[in-house]
């Protein structure tokens, strides 16, 4: 059983050409591969050219093969909720290049902490994306990005080093900038902290 | 005010007809007048938890203020951080299932469901009809008892403790069925690739029946109690409104986004387990506000009771029909027939020892859980265990709406606002 190409892959080869790599199906689900710098564009004119009005951005992910040599896909699974019909949009990244790709936030406000949770979990930087912090992980996590494949199941330091850590970490560094600002208790840091977090370095610790 | 199902006038005491406080506050007539410049200037922090009650569970708030009302919400998440989806990539397909049951612990069995349909469309199987049949009593049940956990925590949020009780009565029948099915109350488990765990015992049918029979009373009573109540009304018409646009442009799902009037149940737009056959109504809102969501949860309730009733009249009709798929790469022989048949010990044991491997590929399958769209997506890479196991998780996506129904509102009502959404932090954090 064949499932039929989605016709969104067909009018965004005829609008965009090469930038649409190829596609494919896979179990029914129609998924079109694009080229890094006009993902933005596609996903703009997928979202609100008539006839096609993805309106809906079901999900954000990435997905890293277990093949090193394969490149790490950005993935974008998007929804027509008038039209009843779905899409998938990938990008490959190459893991030698800088993981880099235009935020959808502009278009779709529910990829806002999508996108924040895809930069936490895979290291990938949402140009354009208002806040891009991590989520799920603290801010001063050190130990990389855990979704990864060359990321360890119980983490890349020793517990003892985990839990030390953990001891050391200053209470103040759960507070944003923002947030500091806020409560005026910006001038009661330490000095050394209130300039790193000036010059904006949040997330490592000595 | 806005033409409602419910229209009341609302006599708040101290408030005039605009909303303007008739009644001076206390210490103004002293007349020392100073506050008049500093007030409003000086901004405050405060933190919500995340040890706080009214979070439902380890969310932490920081809220920005300007007098009592709302300048900017900051959510912070990952204290139930536990690394499902990593987790996921080290296990067999059917190994992950008990994953499943503690992503949104308030619905497992139909986290299980999801999870057996979107590891069987990555493998193109079709389940039988009982099995179908079963499954759909599974996800329709976990929607009773997730929307009683809403019912009765946001009530106490908002000062009604009794439905709590009632609430928490009728989630106890349920949860007395799901352990009379599973042996376990919470961690289900309940599917396997291919099928199911295990046929309903002796009883449950007679059971379920009875809970159908007797649990629309209770319906009616909270019916009764808050949908013409006025502080229930006061509390929650008009707090926490998003439009359709911006639901749909949150990406919400569930109620929450058919409480701002679209029309989207994945149930009807891209049915699975045969929901299409199903005689049910899909309750849509109107205003988008923390009332609409009450609503539409509370008639959710009456839909699935209807469902379930179908759904044992088909069950009465397959009795002794199979369960599982009859494919011996993917459920596991009887026992007699393992320990007497060559054949079925290897495929025991490659099935044990091995896993169920799905074919190149990757499958996205998305259902409707009680808190939105809960979706699966598996990539494979031929081996035993998925390269990928992304949750698309629903209370995470719906909290992501939180800081603007926040902004403006009171702080009261932030917690009002908040549990509207129906996060459960188990999903949120994964």
């Amino acid at each position: 059983m064949t499932a039929p190409v989605s016709p969104s892959a067909g009018a965004l080869r005829a609008e965009f050409g090469d930038a649409i790599v190829r596609h494919a199906v896979s179990c029914g689900d129609t998924i079109v591969y694009v080229g890094r710098e006009r993902a933005h564009d596609v996903l703009a004119w997928l979202h609100e050219t008539p006839g096609q009005q993805f309106d809906y951005l079901t999900d954000v992910t990435a997905v890293e093969y277990r093949d090193p040599e394969r490149p790490l896909e950005v993935v974008w699974q998007l929804r027509s909720l008038p039209r009843k019909a779905d899409l998938r949009v990938k990008v490959e990244l190459d893991k030698r290049g800088p993981l880099e790709v235009a935020s959808v936030w502009d278009l779709w406000h529910g990829a806002d902490w999508l996108e924040r949770e895809v930069y936490d979990m895979f290291g990938v930087v949402f140009t354009g994306h208002p806040d891009l912090r991590r989520i799920l992980m603290w801010e001063t996590y050190a130990e990389g990005y855990p979704l990864r494949k060359d990321f360890p199941l119980r983490g890349h330091f020793s517990r003892a080093e985990q839990t030390r850590q953990a001891l050391a970490a200053n209470p103040e560094a759960h507070y944003s900038m923002e947030e500091l600002s806020i409560a005026e208790a910006f001038n009661e840091l330490p000095a050394d902290m209130r300039e790193r977090l000036a010059r904006g370095e949040r997330g490592f610790l000595k | 005010m806005s033409l409602r199902t419910v229209e009341m006038a609302l006599a708040t005491p101290g408030v005039d007809a605009e909303g303007r406080p008739t009644r001076v506050p206390l210490g103004a007539a002293t007349g020392t007048g100073t506050y008049d410049e500093e007030f409003g200037a000086e901004h405050m922090l405060v933190n919500i938890g995340p040890q706080h009650p009214a979070t439902h569970g380890v969310l932490r708030l920081v809220l920005e203020l300007e007098g009592e009302t709302v300048k900017r919400c900051i959510p912070h998440l990952g204290y139930l951080h536990s690394g499902f989806e990593k987790l996921g990539e080290y296990r067999h397909y059917n190994q992950i299932i008990p994953l499943t049951d503690r992503t949104d612990y308030l619905s497992p069995m139909a986290n299980n469901v999801c999870l057996a349909l979107a590891a069987e469309k990555l493998m193109g199987i079709q389940v039988p009809e009982r099995c179908r049949v079963l499954r759909v009593i599974a996800c329709e049940m976990s929607r009773i008892i997730s929307h009683l956990v809403w019912l009765g925590t946001t009530g106490i949020d908002l000062g009604a403790f009794t439905p709590f009780l009632w609430s928490f009565q009728q989630r106890e029948r349920i949860y007395n069925l799901q352990e009379m099915w599973t042996g376990a109350r919470l961690t289900t488990s309940l599917t396997r690739v291919g099928g199911m765990m295990a046929d309903v015992p002796e009883g449950f049918e007679a059971g379920l029946r009875d809970f159908t029979r007797t649990f629309p009373k209770t319906l009616t009573e909270v019916d009764t109690m808050f949908t013409r109540n006025a502080i229930w009304i006061g509390r929650t018409q008009g707090v926490g409104v998003l439009t359709a646009a911006e639901a749909t442009n949150y990406s919400l799902s569930g109620p929450m986004l058919r409480a701002s009037g679209v029309d989207y149940d994945v149930r009807k737009d891209r049915p699975y387990l045969d929901y299409e056959t199903y005689d049910f109504d899909v309750p849509v809102g109107e205003h988008g506000d923390i009332y609409d969501r009450y609503r539409v949860r509370l008639e959710e309730m009456w839909q699935s009771n209807r469902i379930l009733e179908q759904a044992l009249d088909r069950l009465a009709r397959l009795q002794g029909a199979p369960i599982n798929v009859s494919d011996p790469r993917v459920i596991l022989p009887a026992k007699s027939r393992a320990m007497s048949d060559m054949e079925a010990m290897i495929f025991h044991f490659k099935q044990v020892m091995e896993g169920v491997k799905p074919p190149v590929g990757e499958a996205y399958m998305g259902i409707e859980n009680p808190k939105g769209e809960l979706g699966y997506y598996f990539v494979s890479d031929g081996t035993a265990k998925p390269v990928r196991w992304r949750i698309r998780p629903p209370s995470f996506i719906n909290l992501s709406s939180l800081p603007k129904m926040c902004e403006g509102a009171l702080l009261s009502d932030v917690i009002a606002i908040n549990a509207s959404v129906d996060i459960v932090m188990g999903e949120v954090d994964r």
